[in-house]
């Protein structure tokens, strides 16, 4: 059983953060910052994410499990179809990775190979039932699998998504095809958060709410602009914009939102986007 | 029917480059209605050719030239011109071009783009419905498309990109299990959303496909 799965069964708050595999072979750099990861239970491994193509995350994910971390390897259903997504299930239980975070993945028009031809064979709920059947000892053929992989399957949801009532029937059939724990897009509104909270805590699957450290009001405002699904309020950016020390303020600001998240949810995923030394202040 | 445009010129003009004589062929049916192939464009490209100092042999307009055995009798009433021609310039849907190199071996050349299976919202408007996927599910949808209408063709629900109801993709559209659920729910009924819809049956796709009902 992974250790992410324990802290979760044993109800403790967890920590998870992200590394994005570099684009190119040299991973130097994101071994590097996975040792900077302290305090942190499982790294997610981005998987060309933002549509922009770099090393696969299985690659880098099985490197971390041999460095000794845990990972949560994300697959996305953007760039294969059901044979290679269970070929690299099988490959990552092979190199000891059991934490999956199974996406169907941005589109491959805002990323760096807006040509791509965009797969999608499954979608997330599928990608999520295949993975529980592969659990249980059989491909997506019905054929019997010679070693059984151990998963602990993970999903993503998107609190603040309008209209709420089709976002939750998703995240609840999420639920019913596998998926054991969720990672949210990064949340800002503590009272959307709650509002959520209050409807996916009888499901009773553990949410660990992302928290994307702010840097600057122009940051806050790209996100709004570009990234869908996340909303930061006027109110924030008006507080990294009078800050003296947007940098600090953007810090102060996650800090809130990790004691939200102590209040609501079963723990947090980090998004410190290149300030990983940050994160023990962050989780103060 | 199906949606075309016109190549750009140079994309033409490099596709006849050593050519001298042309002879023209265009369609009655869809190309015309998307006014990429019909009376009118064979006409401006046969002055267009003459301009860029070419001989146009002859021109005909097939009823439908995705109908193979129609566009075979066509061509055989045009026989002289065609042969006196180096090679056919077909403005028709891929589907059409075809058509005509199956039946004859003078060079075809291809004027247009295929686009996709399209509704007319009106003259000159068209939208993608249906990507012929060959495993409708459209009774569950509420009669909407997520495969071909969600720009992700997700079959369970909306994806994390969705955003007041817009698509991810493209903020200017709707997202298309938006459109689903209300509609679903103005109709009362859970349709798609009472079940986890199973993966798609691709294998009902026959690549190539043929239906033989004779
Ligand atoms: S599900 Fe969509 S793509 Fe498939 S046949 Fe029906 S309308 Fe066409
Ligand atoms: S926003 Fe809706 S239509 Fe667009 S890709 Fe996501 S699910 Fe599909």
């Amino acid at each position: 059983m992974s250790l992410l799965q324990q802290q979760l069964a044993a109800g403790s708050f967890v920590v998870t953060a992200e590394i994005a595999p570099p684009k190119g072979c040299d991973v130097g750099e994101a071994l590097a910052k996975a040792q900077q990861l302290s305090g942190v239970t499982a790294i997610n491994v981005t998987d060309n994410q933002g549509a922009n193509m770099r090393l696969s995350p299985l690659a880098l994910a099985g490197m971390l499990v041999r460095e000794g971390f845990e990972p949560i390897l994300q697959l996305t259903c953007r760039d294969r179809n059901r044979m290679a997504l269970q070929a690299d299930l099988l490959g990552a239980a092979a190199l000891g990775i059991e934490n999956l975070l199974l996406l169907s993945g941005d589109h491959a028009r805002f990323g760096d190979h807006p040509q791509a031809r965009a797969v999608f064979d499954l979608d997330s709920v599928q990608l999520l039932q295949v993975a529980d059947g592969l659990a249980r000892g059989s491909d997506m053929a019905g054929k019997a699998l010679r070693g059984t992989p151990r998963f602990f399957a993970g999903a993503a949801v998107t609190p603040e998504a309008e209209p709420f009532e089709l976002m939750f029937q998703k995240f609840d059939k999420k639920i019913k095809n596998g998926a054991r724990f969720f990672q949210t897009q990064a949340v800002f509104d503590t009272y959307r958060l709650k509002t959520f909270m209050a409807a996916a805590r009888p499901l009773g699957v553990p949410v660990l709410l992302g928290v994307l450290l702010l840097k600057s009001a122009r940051m806050a405002r790209f996100l709004n602009d570009h990234i869908p699904g996340v909303r930061v309020p006027e109110r924030l950016i008006a507080r990294l914009e009078g800050a003296a020390d947007p940098r600090a303020e953007g810090v102060a600001i996650a800090r809130e939102l990790v004691a939200a998240a102590r209040a609501e949810c079963q723990g947090v995923h980090l998004m410190t986007l290149g300030g990983e030394e940050l994160i023990p202040e962050i989780l103060g | 029917m199906i949606i075309s445009e016109q190549k750009n010129p140079a994309e033409i003009l490099a596709a006849i480059d050593g050519l001298q004589r042309l002879f023209l062929v265009g369609c009655a049916a869809c190309a015309t209605a998307c006014k990429a192939g019909g009376e009118e464009e064979v006409f401006r490209l046969q002055e267009w050719l003459q301009e860029q100092g070419r001989e146009v042999t002859g021109s005909m307009i097939v009823d439908e030239a995705c109908h193979i055995l129609r566009a075979a009798r066509d061509l055989r009433q045009h026989r002289a011109a065609v042969d006196s021609a180096e090679a056919l310039l077909v403005l028709a849907c891929g589907s059409g071009i075809q058509s005509l190199s199956a039946n004859t071996d003078l060079r075809v050349i291809g004027g247009l783009n295929s686009l996709f299976l399209g509704n007319v919202r009106r003259v000159g408007q068209y939208e993608e419905k249906c990507s012929l996927c060959g495993d409708c599910i459209l009774n569950e949808t509420a009669g909407i498309c997520p495969v071909t209408t969600c720009a992700k063709g997700l079959l369970n629900g909306p994806c994390g990109g969705m955003e007041q109801g817009r698509c991810e993709a493209d903020r200017e559209l709707d997202c298309a299990w938006n459109l689903i659920f209300e509609r679903l729910k103005r109709q009362g009924r859970k349709g798609v959303f009472a079940r986890p819809v199973p993966p798609k049956n691709w294998g009902k796709v026959r690549k190539p496909g043929k239906l033989n009902l004779r």
